[in-house]
């Protein structure tokens, strides 16, 4: 065998033994502590021994969606950061890029996700979907059609589905912030 | 059995000029020979005799990497892999028959290499690498992979550089690395905390391709945007929590008529069984002639770094067939802030009355450290986070316990904080 030894002997001698904390699992420590969560967003732990499934409460303060609560569930695999996040939303609601089963259309959490990028990107996308619905990628067609076509109708079927209401026979959950 | 020690035990298996072509280059030095080479008898009984190797992988790589080992003279192989052979894999995995189809893959390629290799010992498991402890890696020289994912990649190469230990030379197991994916591959050799890691170079894979959600679900232009609709959306929406597994025909079977249908709709040509399979499964159709080339070199840096007769690979070799053949070597830089062989690592030495504040404020004060706001973990508790305020608050009261209560002696603090680049390990002793 090659004498690997040796070479290692002129290196720093320090230990340089690492735990059996895996690299995911400090990612998402250094990710998680160093969240720059506003006022509007505030995270939850149903396990707070486990650091890769939680839930995040969106509360925006501005824009159509203003007054609700809305509840996304983040889990993350131990192949993070190579694979992104998986993101849903809890609530069936009314939005242009979120579906009734919860499926979010925004382009980091899939086709554009690098490891670069981190939970705080994540987070940020998420709030600005509140902010900016995009018609232009519907996942909610109805919700997309409305948005182009007919603004103030679609703010009052975001108020009335934000309630609990009925849209075109489609029952949505009461999401308004308590 | 029994007759299987005999073989490895003695080398009456050993006919006259078995390895006459290999021994032309371990019975003299030549001009790029290691110093440390010892030309002769001695370096022929320990790859012979004494060198242990384990190949993790006996899908198309493992294939033609044990079969490489054993005729380059490794006599003591160990192989893991945790799959069954499918009649898929029968067209470049040679050391499968058609009637072996369903058995695991480990056990039947150890059986082949044994019975056509005589006095090579093959000793398989069928299972995860992930099954298998430090004491089990530790038995091994050498490490090869020929794997099919990154996450099993990751695994083993942390396992590898964690397993060093500066006092002991005998821990530090090179890991050869190769890899296909249809015409291109790459061959590398990692010496664990010596040279950059698996983790080191995370950044320059390409990501898997995947398709907008909004396309997926309104504008459907392509067979694979139709297969996707029915696993991402489809799936989820008919079967609720019940996960897809994408070996159960059953299930391939009904996303391959979920997504025909709204081909259909959409008027799009293409959609066939295995491109369902495939699209599932991330199947990027594998070529037999890149996993040999890819393969050899494996091996040949296995064998001159089990016999130092010729200097090993530094440390990154590429191969590109897609347009003409094409290969270039260089020296993939270590990562300073590798999450797996980066970071700092310290020895502390706490005083065991000092709470964990008092050692958080030691750390902020360090000069050599220069750490503000840092998260503390172990390996198995959280001891204090910064954030977010749930954690904080949960973990806040461990400020005011010793950290003699909470960290024993000689195990790991994971620190983490803005102002590191990755993170800082503390080895706890008491004074």
């Amino acid at each position: 065998m090659i004498k690997i030894w040796s070479m290692k002997k002129n290196e720093d001698a320090a230990a340089r033994r690492k735990p059996k904390t895996s690299a995911a699992q400090i990612r998402v420590q250094k990710d998680l502590t160093e969240l720059e969560l506003s006022a509007t967003m505030k995270t939850h732990f149903p396990d707070p021994a486990d650091l890769l499934n939680f839930t995040l409460t969106i509360t925006p303060d501005e824009g159509m969606y203003k007054g609700g609560a809305f509840v996304f569930s983040v889990n993350i695999n131990t192949n993070y950061p190579h694979e992104p996040p998986k993101v849903k939303c809890t609530q069936t609601i009314y939005h242009p890029n979120v579906d009734l089963e919860g499926n979010v259309c925004l382009n980091i959490l899939r086709e554009d996700w690098k490891p670069v990028l981190n939970l705080n990107s994540v987070l940020v996308g998420l709030q600005y979907l509140f902010l900016e619905p995009n018609a232009d990628d519907p996942l909610n067609k109805d919700a997309a059609e409305e948005l182009r076509k007919n603004r103030e109708q679609f703010l009052q079927n975001v108020k009335t589905s934000m309630r609990g209401g009925n849209i075109r026979g489609q029952q949505y959950d009461r999401v308004v912030a308590q | 059995m029994a007759t299987a020690e005999v073989l490895v035990n003695g080398n009456q298996n050993d006919w006259s000029d078995r390895y006459y072509h290999v021994d032309q280059i371990l019975d003299k030095p030549g001009p790029r020979t290691d110093p440390s080479f010892l030309a002769g008898e001695e370096v022929k009984k320990f790859l012979r005799e004494a060198c242990k190797i384990l190949v993790i992988g006996a899908g198309g790589l493992g294939c033609e990497i044990l079969a490489n080992l054993a005729l380059s003279g490794f006599k003591d192989i160990h192989v893991i892999d945790m799959d069954t052979i499918d009649i898929s894999n029968l067209n470049r995995q040679f050391l499968f028959r058609p009637k072996d189809v369903g058995q695991p893959k480990a056990i039947v390629a150890a059986e082949f290499i044994m019975n056509r290799v005589p006095g090579v010992k093959v000793t398989p498991y069928f299972g995860k690498i992930q099954d298998k402890d430090e004491e089990y890696y530790m038995q091994f020289n050498l490490v090869i992979c020929g794997l099919d994912s990154v996450e099993a990649r990751r695994w083993i190469n942390a396992t590898l550089v964690n397993m060093v230990d500066p006092e002991e030379p005998e821990s530090l197991k090179p890991l050869i690395d190769g890899g296909t994916e249809g015409f291109k591959g790459q061959a590398r050799v990692i010496l664990p905390t010596v040279t950059s890691c698996y983790e080191c170079s995370l950044d320059m894979l390409n990501k898997p391709t995947a398709f907008p959600i909004c396309t997926i679900a309104n504008t459907p232009r392509l067979p694979e945007h139709c297969i996707e609709w029915a696993s991402v959306l489809e799936w989820p929406k008919v079967f609720k929590d019940k996960k897809l597994d994408t070996d159960d025909p059953e299930h391939i079977g009904w996303l391959f008529k979920t997504a025909s249908a709204r081909a259909k709709e959409f008027k799009i040509e293409g959609v066939t069984w295995s491109l369902t399979q495939g699209v599932v499964k991330n199947i990027i159709p594998a070529i037999a002639s890149t996993n040999a080339i890819i393969a050899a070199s494996c091996c040949n840096e296995a064998f001159k770094i089990a016999t130092s007769s010729a200097a090993y690979l530094n440390n990154y070799f590429m191969l590109i067939g897609t347009d003409g053949v094409y290969s270039f070597t260089f020296e993939h830089q270590k990562r300073e802030d590798c999450p797996v062989c980066g970071g700092q690592a310290l020895d502390i030495t706490v005083n065991k009355e000092w709470t964990l504040e008092r050692l958080i404020e030691m750390l902020i004060e360090r000069q050599d450290v220069q750490v503000k706001k840092p998260s503390l973990t172990t390996a198995t508790k959280q001891l204090y986070l910064q954030g977010p305020p749930q954690l904080e608050e949960l973990t806040r009261p461990n400020l005011e316990k010793k950290v003699s209560e909470l960290v024993e002696e000689g195990d790991y603090i994971t620190v983490t904080a803005r102002t590191l680049p990755f993170d800082l390990t503390l080895r706890v002793t008491y004074a």
